[in-house]
């Protein structure tokens, strides 16, 4: 019921601890074979891309700012708010600055999969 | 205005879908710049879904918070060097965990007064959003000095540090499991976090510039899970799921620069700290042999006239800016029909993958770029190995001799290619500090001088040919 007074003003997806806690698990297995998946060339971007993703604590920080009343909470808001911001602004340009320099050869012809090559 | 939980729901589990796909583009270059789109859009969803909640409001500092954070990280992302992406990613680790103990710190003071006592759910992962996000914060702040070379990369010790840092730690856990078991007031938290954030700065202090990159990998975790624990805080998924997805990529990243350097995450964190104990391996026999210099005329003769030659670069490179230059070289030569390719090391440059970035900078096509084990293979049929600005990642004692700091480290086996030619500012041993004996060996030429320097006299000389 605790939940109940902590969104007095959010509406949000109330699910019990337990099924959390099972997201959460099935997350860490999901994480460890996606990111396996990923090529050691790619690893610097992957590091900043992830650093883009938990920028997501952005919503976290709207959430307090967004229900603030009082200063103290304002302030605290307002500083995790641009934070965070800067977090998801900053980590999706600088991965995105990495990966536009990822080029094949251009001279060669297209590899034996025939991807088509990205615009 | 959404209020509909199912609705809400649903936007937050399109933007925990977009994340893995981002990732899961990321397997190859050539979708991994649309799986960060993908992620973008996710990114937006959330953003878009939680200022549409029912009862947000204060737009004005939304919306004026919202435009700094975006000047400066925009500003940041767009004049960063790549060689300073180190930096960078702990940068952003240390202000996604400031946010995620400032969210924990806010909810808390929110909570605090209203019942006396708090959930026990919410009051542990305040906990422990508070103290993982303060440590990478602090800890992101001091790793950012170091690569910045606002302080000293040397680690810093003093005496009784252990214990200073151990009692630190129970303090910060005392207060944790005081404002679990219910003392609630304001300081409580308050007091954690600062604790916290000593912690943070004591922590890093201790390790070498050197040894960075593992710490702004396992930082890079370290926010993931503050972000996660605010999930559990505003029972929310998407922060679960999102900050497990940073944590499990941030603990791999971790374990694998360990095994690329040989050395257990335990030894980089607390060996006091991060110095490799030079000199205490086997004597080594002086055998009268020494190495032989050469010129660029020579190398270029060589170079020119090879089937197949490996680039092997190192930090020294980047350091001398000479990317561009070795490009040039490599193309020069592929147009005399010399197949050149590029051998990366696991932990070449300043973080995991540092090298193929710079390279990718300097126009480098990455099908060139080949990694240990695909290269290693292909050294018996190389006629020249040129290894520019590296120097434990192909040191053969690695393999060979057990009494050796990096022993078992693995290494480029560039020691079996047909020639090498080693280029080098001096005879100086590398970060390790032990001697390289495959500067000695038969098949070894030195080139000495500065990378850059003798890149361009090296393209002057094939032109010349």
């Amino acid at each position: 019921m605790t939940q109940l007074a902590l969104f007095i003003e959010l509406p949000t997806t109330h699910l019990g601890l337990v099924i959390e806690l099972t997201i959460l698990a099935l997350a860490i297995f999901l994480g460890i074979e996606v990111i396996s998946k990923v090529p050691a060339m790619l690893h610097t971007p992957l590091m900043s891309g992830t650093n883009f993703i938990h920028g997501i604590v952005i919503v976290g920080a709207i959430a307090i700012l967004g229900t603030a009343d009082d200063t103290l909470l304002k302030i605290v808001g307002f500083i995790a708010m641009v934070l965070a911001t800067a977090n998801v602004v900053g980590g999706w340009f600088v991965t995105d600055r990495m990966l536009e320099m990822f080029r094949p050869r251009r001279s060669e012809p297209p590899a034996d999969e025939k991807d088509k090559p990205e615009p | 205005m959404i209020s509909n939980s199912n609705v809400i729901g649903l936007l937050y589990l399109a933007t925990i879908v977009c994340f893995i796909l981002a990732l899961r583009f990321l397997s190859s270059p050539k979708h991994a710049r649309l799986g960060n789109r993908v992620g973008g859009g996710g990114m937006l969803i959330a953003i878009g879904t939680t200022l549409a909640l029912k009862g947000i409001g204060n737009w004005a500092l939304i919306v004026s918070a919202g435009a700094i954070g975006a000047a400066v990280g925009v500003v940041g992302a767009k004049r960063v060097k790549m060689t300073a992406m180190p930096q960078m990613v702990a940068l952003f680790n240390g202000v996604g965990g400031g946010a995620a103990a400032l969210v924990a710190l806010a909810e808390f003071h929110k909570l605090a007064p209203a019942s006396g006592r708090i959930g026990s759910t919410e009051v542990v992962s305040i906990v422990l959003s508070a103290l993982i996000g303060s440590i990478s914060f602090a800890g992101s702040a001091i790793a950012f000095a170091k690569l910045q070379e606002l302080i000293g990369g040397r680690p810093i010790v003093f005496p009784g540090q252990n214990i200073f840092n151990g009692l630190i730690v129970t303090g910060a856990a005392a207060f944790g499991i005081a404002a679990i078991a219910g003392v609630q007031g304001q300081w409580v938290i308050v007091a954690l976090i600062l604790l916290a954030l000593t912690f943070g700065v004591m922590f890093v202090l201790p390790i070498g510039g050197a040894d960075m990159p593992v710490v702004i990998s396992l930082l890079n975790a370290f926010t993931g899970l503050a972000a996660s624990a605010t999930g559990f805080v505003l029972s929310n998924t998407v922060l679960i799921v999102s900050g497990m997805l940073v944590g499990a990529s941030g603990t791999l990243l971790t374990l694998l620069m360990g095994k690329a350097m040989y050395r257990s995450i335990t030894n980089v964190l607390f060996s006091a700290f991060g110095q490799v104990q030079a000199g205490t391996s086997a004597a080594r026999v002086d055998d009268g042999r020494t190495f032989r210099a050469t010129t660029p005329e020579d190398v270029a003769v060589q170079l020119s006239y090879a089937r197949k030659v490996v680039i092997v670069p190192g930090y020294g490179l980047a350091v001398a800016q000479a990317q561009h230059d070795v490009r040039q070289l490599a193309e020069l030569l592929e147009s005399k029909g010399v197949e050149v390719l590029y051998a990366i090391h696991p932990v070449a440059g300043r973080m995991p993958g540092h090298m193929n970035v710079l390279l990718a900078e300097a126009n480098v096509p990455y099908d060139q770029l080949k990694e240990m084990d695909e290269i290693n293979s292909e050294f018996p049929q190389t006629d020249v190995a040129l290894v520019i600005g590296a120097n434990d990642v192909v040191n053969p004692a690695a393999r060979s001799d057990p009494g050796s700091p990096i022993y078992g480290m693995p290494i480029l086996d560039v020691d079996k290619a047909q020639s090498v030619v080693v280029m080098k500012r001096s005879m100086a041993p590398g970060f390790a500090g032990i001697d390289n004996e495959l500067f000695l060996e038969q098949q070894t030429t030195m080139l000495f001088g500065n990378a850059k320097d003798s890149v361009v006299k090296l393209i002057a000389a094939v032109k010349s040919l």
